[in-house]
């Protein structure tokens, strides 16, 4: 089985909707301790290493374009 | 027979020898051995019995002239007590030591979870033992002694070391003087510091840990139960992690994980660790044994073949102590290497089978070096995040199986699985059974005579060469002159529990081949004497 990257849900504005307000009113500290726990309970029940690596590999493409932007941004 | 001391206090040896002048010492040429092992512990004692057994003089060198002191390996498992056995030391060791299959979990003050290394009977050894290294140590000496093919030499310490094409000729040091050996090969079993590995100029590089552990052995009488008990962040020393795990004699060993930060004098110093025990244990009323305080390091040699010297154990490879991973794996070494080595002395494998000893241990050394960094980063995380997912893990597992699996306070030594060229690959069915590269399993059997006894006696009965494990279907077993064979059912052994047949994914007809150190070489649904005969060939590096 390969990463799903289509739109799984009927209604996608729910789902973000059920993350967002899961951390709102949280402090900084909170919301990483819930985030944490949250990755790690979705993570078991996909319960698949290799689509756990891919989805760890498109989330951390962020960080690269992140980071290159900050250097063109400098330069 | 030696007699070991215990409880005299850490400072004092456990056992005591003298140097002896040997013969070889008064020749002007060196003298010549087959085989000169490096290191009186327990990988190359348990080598040069294995080796000795097997037909063959063994010359074994140590700098000490004694075993016993420091607080080292005590948990030896099902694996290792197996290979005792082949070797005349297993009852001694196990009745000795005191025999665990549970471990115990604790997040606070609470218990997480509970787990059993050996929930199923039928089995001759259980899961662990924890025996003092120094018990081990001796009881392999007095098999030594038994044994009038090996020649053990206290006080002689390796100095210099000169490769040649077929031979490696060292220097050693004794309190004579100095002499000179020859030796085919030189197995060197000389522990972490090992001095043969700066002789040949190999590294030894890998990750060191920050923090520092607090290892120490106390003497007391108390009602824990014989089991692993880990905590983390218990009441008695808050936000670090801790192990108590008893050992004979009343002796319990203690873990106690430290900031990276303090000053090992200071904290090994008995005034202040006195404290912190006693806390953990709720009284004051234990002694000392042993203090020590560590980092941990896990690391390896790139190669564990260089020329004529070949290397074994902790000279090896080291690892982190959380999973019982340094001596046990040691003694895999002992068994893999001295079986290969036995052929090629012999002639009756090409010197090319050794390459195998370093393909298959050095993978299970990678194998040991992740799953115990695993868990020593999981008992000291490095960052703010790694230390929030421990802490996310640690509170799903109150609630959740998958929090309880994920929870890592060490995974015990198992036996290496190895994708080695010496196995064949699997061409029937099976579903289930141990595949080919995989430890044998043991099983209750009954003799024709009515007497019990085990797989894995049946399997050591066979004198510890390639045997044909057979389940019968009427028809005579056409096995090879070289195969020994034991036969399950029919005219054999009765499979009187069912364990044997069922942990074999075993019909009539099914049969098994092993290697001499009990792992399966090539399985066969109707073997057929060719088919033996290829594996055989296979796995002695003969194809």
């Amino acid at each position: 089985m390969a990463l799903s990257t289509a739109s799984n849900f009927a209604k996608p504005d729910d789902a973000f909707r059920a993350v967002v307000e899961a951390h709102r009113g949280l402090s900084e500290k909170e919301s990483a301790d819930l985030d944490a726990a949250l990755v790690l309970i979705l993570a078991n029940h996909i319960g698949d290493i290799t689509v756990l690596r891919e989805a760890i590999t498109l989330a951390k493409r962020r960080m690269i374009d992140t980071s290159q932007q900050q250097q063109q941004q400098q330069q | 027979m030696v007699q070991a001391n215990p409880g005299q206090g850490a400072s004092q040896a456990k056992v005591q020898f003298g140097y002896h002048r040997h013969g070889d010492q008064d020749r002007i040429a060196p003298a010549e051995h087959p085989v000169v092992v490096v290191g009186a512990g327990p990988v190359g004692l348990s080598f040069a019995i294995d080796l000795a057994q097997r037909g063959h003089a063994v010359v074994v060198l140590d700098d000490a002239d004694r075993i016993g002191e420091g607080s080292r390996a005590i948990c030896f498992s099902k694996r290792s007590l197996d290979y005792w056995d082949r070797l005349g030391v297993g009852d001694r060791m196990v009745d000795k030591g005191v025999v665990w299959n549970v471990g115990r979990i604790f997040h606070g003050p609470s218990e997480l979870y509970q787990f059993n290394l050996l929930p199923e009977p039928g089995h001759k050894r259980p899961a662990f033992i924890n025996l003092q290294q120094f018990y081990a140590e001796a009881y392999l000496v007095d098999r030594v002694t038994q044994l009038p093919d090996i020649s053990l030499r206290w006080r002689n310490k390796v100095i210099a070391l000169e490769q040649r094409n077929d031979r490696a000729v060292l220097t050693i040091e004794t309190p004579d003087g100095p002499y000179l050996l020859s030796a085919q090969y030189v197995i060197a079993c000389d522990g972490a510091r090992s001095s043969l590995r700066q002789m040949v100029g190999a590294g030894f590089s890998g990750k060191v840990f920050e923090d520092q552990f607090l290892i120490a052995d106390v003497k007391m009488t108390a009602k824990f139960p014989t089991e692993r008990w880990f905590w983390f962040d218990p009441p008695f020393h808050a936000g670090r992690s801790a192990l108590l795990h008893r050992q004979p004699d009343d002796v319990w060993r203690i873990d106690l994980q430290l900031t990276p930060d303090c000053d090992p004098q200071v904290e090994r110093k008995p005034e202040n660790v006195r404290p912190r025990i006693a806390r953990m244990l709720g009284h004051d009323e234990f002694e000392f044994e042993w203090i020590s305080l560590y980092k941990f390091q896990c690391r390896r040699m790139e190669r564990f073949i260089h020329g004529r010297v070949i290397f074994a154990g902790d000279s090896a490879h080291q690892v982190s102590p959380f999973g019982a991973r340094g001596a046990n794996s040691g003694l895999e070494d002992a068994e893999n290497l001295s079986w290969k080595l036995d052929r090629v002395l012999r002639g009756t494998s090409p010197s090319g089978l050794l390459e195998t000893y370093h393909i298959e241990r050095s993978a299970a050394a990678d194998e040991n070096i992740r799953e115990s960094t695993r868990s020593t980063d999981f008992m000291a995380p490095v960052s703010a995040q790694e230390a929030r997912l421990r802490k996310a893990v640690l509170s799903l597992a109150k609630e959740t199986e998958f929090g309880k699996r994920m929870v890592n306070g060490g995974r015990l030594s198992v036996p290496s699985i190895y994708e080695t060229p010496l196995s064949t690959a699997d061409t029937d069915t099976w579903r289930g059974g141990p595949c080919p590269g995989t430890s044998m399993l043991d099983a209750p059997l009954k003799a024709a005579d009515g007497r019990h006894l085990h797989l894995t006696d049946a399997f050591n009965a066979q004198g510890r060469r390639f045997t044909l494990l057979s389940f019968a279907n009427g028809e005579a077993i056409d096995a090879p002159d070289d195969v020994s064979v034991i036969s399950i059912g029919g005219d054999g052994f009765a499979d009187a529990e069912a364990f044997a047949g069922k942990r074999y994914d075993a019909e009539p007809g099914t049969s098994y081949l092993l290697r001499p150190d009990g792992y399966v070489a090539a399985r066969f649904r109707h073997s057929k004497r060719a088919d033996i005969a290829a594996a055989v060939a296979r796995a002695s590096g003969r194809n």
